[in-house]
């Protein structure tokens, strides 16, 4: 009990100060600014409230950016982790690459696949994959590569194939593992959705947000951060979830 | 599960070294088919890589294994079931599952399998825990599943590699007698690694003391009466504790 109180108190407590600051123009004041540059958190709940068909509408596109992101990363992470897992050649030679890919910018590259790919969706499903491939390749191929050798030599010796090793002693013990790599995913995903946005979209949280700012529609910029927070919020806790359904055996 | 298969076991000149580490010098032995070979020895002196290499996981550096005449590794994998020092029961798996492992292994469907492994349930005091996860289960009947599924696997050889060493004293005495009387309804060719001397006396036929490593046999030991119904007297008995006595001065005499 205590332990869900005291964050929410604290919450409480903030925003009440918030509140406050911002409606008595003490922050506008002190950052002299215009007074609607600082919205209050009752003038957000009311743009999310008014802007709430479209907020809905951008969100839903982001959604789907990093659902299909963080699915093509899952694909292409496990499919490389269990084939380096199967060759150690292609491990050695992959790896490296592999640790090479995330000290790509995506700043920089980001620019350049809107440029070839358009001002779609491809690009920005791209960049979440490039961004959440990694935790998830890493973590599985750690999570392979930490079953007990012992256990190997029993299944050996219990006449099971490569294949079966893999089915019912490898993957199973790896699970804890690729959920850690997808939880890392899910939480960074938004921000690459967002940046991806960010440098050239017709939809999403992240252009909206950008558009906002140019057209000083800060209160909706802050509506717009609320809906993408609580959407990763509840994707982390969904990834939860499933950890608890799926592992049943920690 | 196959009964007809009697396999004769030997081990002709068998050395194995991990690059300039020799865990085994020349070693030859011979289990008798439906015989229980025990080996004795201290800690590290390559029992388990015995086992490994009798299994077909690891092929000697010099010297041949043969197994009802086939010495290939192949062969060698095929006759042999490894039941690991630890019970290594995949925890993802309920008892049965586990159990039903080398029969699914080998291609068996899950409920074709399950009813196999449930029929030997009962016989092995497993009943009612089928569907149990293997952390719900005691340390015994841990060591029973895993010794069902070692079984199960149909396989005219079983290794086991100290399959009581992790249990106190009062269950590893029952699960002696229990592993007896399994033997004496289902004989198989066994080759038993253990450090406890009396296990060895009590469950085997033969017993080879080995010394420290690099392994070589130190004596070699006929056992008066094996698995014999009634442990707790077979393990009194004058001619027991003078076998066991002359393990012991095997043992302590190879150890040095």
């Amino acid at each position: 009990m205590r332990r869900r109180l005291l964050p929410l108190g604290l919450i409480a407590f903030l925003l009440g100060a918030w509140q406050v600051a911002a409606s008595t123009g003490a922050i506008a004041n002190a950052l002299s600014l215009e007074d609607f540059l600082v919205p209050s958190p009752a003038e957000i709940a009311t743009s999310l409230w008014e802007n709430r068909g479209l907020l809905a509408e951008n969100a839903w596109v982001t959604l789907k950016e990093i659902l299909l992101g963080i699915l093509c990363a899952l694909a292409v992470g496990v499919g490389m982790a269990v084939l380096m897992h199967r060759w150690r050649l292609l491990r050695d030679a992959a790896y490296p690459l592999i640790v090479a890919s995330q000290t790509i910018p995506v700043v920089v590259i980001a620019p350049i696949l809107v440029v070839w790919f358009g001002y779609g969706i491809g690009p920005k499903i791209f960049v979440v994959a490039l961004f959440c491939f990694f935790p998830i390749t890493v973590n599985v191929l750690d999570g392979l590569r930490s079953v007990d050798p012992e256990a190997v030599k029993m299944m050996r010796s219990l006449d099971a194939s490569r294949w079966q090793r893999l089915r019912r002693v490898e993957a199973p013990a790896a699970l804890p593992s690729l959920f850690t790599g997808v939880k890392i995913a899910v939480v960074i995903s938004p921000i690459a959705a967002v940046f991806a946005e960010w440098v050239g979209a017709d939809a999403g949280l992240g252009r909206l947000i950008q558009s906002d700012l140019a057209n000083y529609q800060v209160a909706r910029q802050f509506a717009a951060v609320v809906v993408l927070s609580a959407m990763a919020l509840a994707l982390i806790g969904l990834t939860a979830l499933a950890e608890r359904r799926v592992v049943t055996w920690r | 599960m196959r009964q007809d298969t009697r396999m004769r076991l030997e081990i002709a000149g068998v050395s194995h070294s991990y690059g300039d580490l020799s865990t085994l010098d020349s070693l030859s032995l011979a289990g008798e088919a439906n015989g229980v070979l025990g080996l004795v020895g201290p800690s590290g002196c390559g029992k388990s890589t015995l086992l490994e290499l009798i299994c077909g996981l690891q092929d000697p550096s010099a010297g041949a294994i043969s197994i009802g005449g086939a010495t290939a590794t192949e062969a060698r994998l095929a006759r042999c079931a490894l039941m690991p020092q630890r019970d290594l029961l995949l925890p993802w798996y309920s008892a049965i599952d586990n159990a039903a492992l080398a029969l699914r292994n080998q291609g068996m469907g899950r409920r074709e399998a399950r009813g196999a492994a449930a029929g030997l349930f009962g016989r092995f005091g497993l009943a009612g825990f089928e569907a149990a996860r293997p952390d719900e289960l005691s340390g015994g009947m841990r060591q029973r599943v895993a010794f069902l599924r070692t079984l199960i696997a149909g396989k005219p050889v079983l290794a086991l590699d100290e399959p009581f060493a992790a249990l106190d004293a009062i269950t590893r005495a029952e699960m002696q007698a229990w592993l007896a009387a399994a033997l004496r309804t289902a004989p198989r060719t066994v080759v038993l690694v253990t450090h406890d001397v009396e296990e060895a006396l009590y469950l085997c036929d033969r017993v080879a003391v080995l010394s420290a490593r690099p392994a070589r046999i130190v004596a070699e030991l006929a056992v008066p009466r094996p698995r014999a119904p009634e442990r707790d007297a077979a393990v009194t008995d004058a001619e027991f504790v003078n076998a066991r006595e002359a393990a012991m001065r095997a043992l302590r005499e190879g150890s040095r």
